[in-house]
């Protein structure tokens, strides 16, 4: 394919009004080649595909609507005695980061919309990350060559989690202060230097002044920055290597089929940009969240019950609670419970989630180029690993409601820990199993392997016998829905 | 467009629709937007309305996003078009051309080992000296942890500073409370239980901690340091809401279910002369979840 610019027909081509100026641009950067090719750019069309966009979209509405936040909300556990416009918290001793998130809910106008703005898009941010890494995953999107960007993704994915944890950490609130408290004990039980880790994190033992104005610097600088960092090389080594696409008419492992970038990706895109925009909007709106005032301010030795975490720590916080009561004491040292659930645990999680590429290579010895998108179906070890993971996660998350779960279907916690502890082994291997064989029946169907159904009929005396496979002896194609 | 990407063998550029009424669908989707965003500056300078805000907000860029993807999908060309992939690799010459040219100019720095091996050792020492002021960020832990601010003789006080008199509290309250001087310290928040009237031995050796049935308990839950907060008389047994364990406080709040690893560490107790409740001494253990040090 030749790249060069080649005027059709020496017809004249009629220039926009923006010429001039993007002829100013190209005197300057010699852009118009990589610009065309851009405008040129085909991208592959499937519904899952932009799963991806939701989180890159909805991490958009967190920026405009943290930015927004931050002129309001003061990172300081300074004491203050409350006297603005919401009566029931009236005279009451809080930290300024605490009266500051009142205020700009109560008395800023449009502060309350932006705030529950900002934390639906966190929570759907996190949503669509998940969703799209299970996509990636089921598609095997994964493999060579994209394993780095599979490696990038998994970080954006944990750099979300602990920014989500600190925004919702900064109000002060009798919540979020537990889930501090929470936080430090986890800090504690790292072997070694964990106690040091601790006091450098807070500055000091808890509670500490000093959390709130760095968890806040964390929140909107640092973390926001390296995501923005990532979400770039994330867009840019996928253009670079065109995205991968589904098996279909005329789709090969050397080329792209779909529609071009200048207009109708760009125009699809930007048009879903705004509907995911909308939808926050309205959540922001209609759907309270995070009703921080009724909580009321933190005091270290004050906790309400039914206290959870934001969804996306649920699988932490069940963990939490159906990890035995194992601790380590030897050789004048300890090892607290939490590590295991809470730095052991995630720490295993993601370090599969970095390395399953390569583990994935290795073991299937599959090291060739994939464009083309697999069929859950089609690997079918594969898709029930992905389904027991996700069952595994699904149970602890579950877990980490153990006291709706008993108030609600009216049973004993202890059973409910005790049914938990064994679903959490039990379930992913069953799950894992039906998956696996789900797949193969899948597979088999539709690439004609399945055995025909057999036809029992009954004879005259009464008893019943196999008369063979149906009719249509072969029925080789299309036995099965595809 | 003559240059742009082929379509695909059999496909036509004709986009699926061109009806009218979707055209009049996108722009209904556009006036729309116009007319909330306009509603919502209105709504705004009235005074605001959280609920409303979010409507118009939302319809204003639903009906944008609606009217922009609308147009995509149905007016602009969907071919499905084709375009090659390159292989990504790059060719031999082209990785042997890079690998001569990084060699050429590294050359020197091969040669002279010496001053690699100095500029190493001083990028380290920078190194090293640049991890320094993280030391600055808190302070030594040392034996912070083993230790409350509750001292022998320390009376008992609630949030307010005001301190606990044996018949301040009937057999079945519970009050939390801080060594006087120290209302709110996190770390010495005690639970302050009356199961009787009499004295309640709930170990060997705690015979004489809980005068008049008084029995103090830190708050701070030995699995990951919630408060534990929830106390029922009936049972005698405490239980933490973040976690769910439970505590049986007749037995040293010995915990007999849920994940939490040790029993909460009891205070000793004692009357002073005005009957007034106080502490014997500090916890005799460390109170909180376990930390690196702690035997």
């Amino acid at each position: 394919m030749s790249d060069a610019p080649e005027p059709s027909g020496g017809e004249p081509v009629r220039h926009g009004p923006g010429w001039r100026t993007a002829r100013w641009f190209d005197d300057r950067l010699h852009a118009s080649d990589f610009a065309r090719r851009s405008l040129d750019k085909i991208f592959p069309d499937h519904w899952s595909f932009m799963l991806g966009e939701i989180a890159m979209y909805s991490f958009v509405v967190l920026l405009v609507t943290g930015l927004y936040l931050t002129f309001f909300y003061v990172p300081s556990l300074s004491p203050v005695i409350y006297h603005g416009s919401y009566a029931p918290l009236r005279g009451l001793s809080m930290s300024q980061a605490y009266e500051s998130t009142i205020n700009l809910s109560f008395q800023v106008r449009a502060g309350l919309v932006m705030r529950q703005m900002h934390h639906w898009a966190a929570i759907v941010f996190i949503g669509a990350m998940v969703v799209h890494l299970a996509r990636v995953f089921f598609t095997g999107a994964f493999r060579r060559p994209r394993e780095l960007n599979w490696v990038v993704g998994v970080s954006m994915l944990i750099l979300g989690l602990v920014n989500g944890f600190a925004g919702y950490s900064l109000p002060d609130d009798l919540l979020s202060g537990t889930g501090l408290r929470i936080m430090y004990s986890i800090l504690e039980s790292i072997p070694i230097g964990g106690t040091w880790l601790a006091f450098l994190i807070f500055g000091g033992p808890y509670p500490s002044q000093d959390i709130i104005s760095r968890l806040y610097v964390i929140h909107i600088l640092i973390v926001p920055a390296l995501i923005a960092l990532l979400l770039g090389s994330h867009l840019a080594i996928m253009w670079h290597q065109k995205h991968t696409q589904f098996a279909g008419r005329g789709r090969t492992e050397t080329n792209v089929v779909g529609v071009p970038m200048w207009p109708t990706f760009a125009a699809k895109s930007v048009g879903f940009m705004f509907m995911i925009a909308g939808v926050i909007a309205a959540l922001g709106g209609l759907a309270q969240i995070n009703p921080v005032w009724l909580y009321g301010p933190y005091q270290p030795y004050q906790v309400s019950s039914a206290s959870q975490p934001d969804w996306y720590m649920g699988w932490l916080e069940g963990a939490l609670r159906i990890f035995p009561n194992w601790e380590v004491h030897a050789f004048g040292h300890s090892i607290g419970n939490v590590f295991f659930p809470a730095v052991l645990l995630p720490g295993i999680t993601f370090g599969l989630l970095f390395t399953w590429p390569w583990l994935e290579a290795r073991f299937t010895k599959d090291r060739d180029t994939h464009h083309i998108l697999d069929r859950p179906r089609n690997a079918p070890v594969r898709t029930a690993m992905g389904v027991a993971a996700i069952i595994f996660y699904s149970v602890l998350f579950a877990a980490g409601g153990t006291d709706i779960i008993a108030t609600t279907v009216n049973a004993s916690e202890n059973s409910i820990v005790w049914f938990l502890r064994g679903a959490v082994f039990v379930l992913p291997v069953l799950g894992g199993y039906i998956a696996y064989r789900l797949c193969n029946e899948l597979a088999a169907a539709s690439a004609g392997r399945r055995r025909a159904p057999g036809v029992i009929v009954r004879g005259p005396g009464g008893g019943y016998e196999e008369a063979g496979p149906a009719a249509e002896p072969p029925a080789a194609t299309g036995t099965g829905g595809d | 467009m003559t240059d742009g990407p082929p379509l695909l063998d059999g496909d036509s550029d004709e986009p699926s629709l061109r009806l009218r009424g979707t055209e009049r669908a996108i722009a209904l989707g556009f006036m729309v937007a116009t007319l909330a965003a306009l509603g919502l500056a209105v709504l705004y300078a009235l005074g605001g309305q959280p609920q409303l805000e979010g409507v118009l907000l939302a319809l204003t860029l639903g009906g944008i996003g609606f009217g922009i993807a609308g147009w995509g999908k149905y007016l602009m060309p969907n071919g499905p078009f084709v375009q090659a992939r390159e292989p990504l690799a790059s060719t031999a010459a082209e990785r042997e051309h890079f690998a001569v040219t990084f060699e050429r100019g590294s050359e020197d720095i091969g040669r002279r080992r010496f001053l690699r091996r100095l500029l190493g050792g001083a990028a380290t020492a920078l190194g090293i000296a640049l991890l320094f002021p993280i030391r600055s960020l808190g302070p030594n832990p040392g034996d912070s942890l083993s230790h409350t601010s509750w001292t022998p003789g320390a009376r008992a006080v609630d949030v307010n500073g005001d301190p606990v008199q044996v018949d301040d509290i009937a057999v079945g309250g519970i009050e939390t409370v801080f060594p006087e001087g120290h209302a709110g310290d996190a770390s010495a928040q005690t639970l302050l239980i009356r199961v009787s009237d009499e004295p309640v031995v709930t170990r060997p050796g705690r015979e004489s901690w809980s005068p008049a049935g008084y029995l103090a308990f830190s708050k701070v839950c030995t699995h990951a340091g919630c408060p534990v907060g929830l106390y029922q008389h009936r049972t005698e047994q405490l239980l933490c809401p973040c976690h769910q364990s439970l505590f049986d406080v007749l037995e040293g709040c010995r915990p007999v279910f849920g994940p939490a690893p040790r029993a909460l560490p009891q205070l000793p107790l004692m009357l002073d002369a005005d009957g007034y409740v106080v502490a014997q001494s500090d916890y005799r253990e460390p109170i909180g979840p376990a930390f690196w040090n702690r035997s």
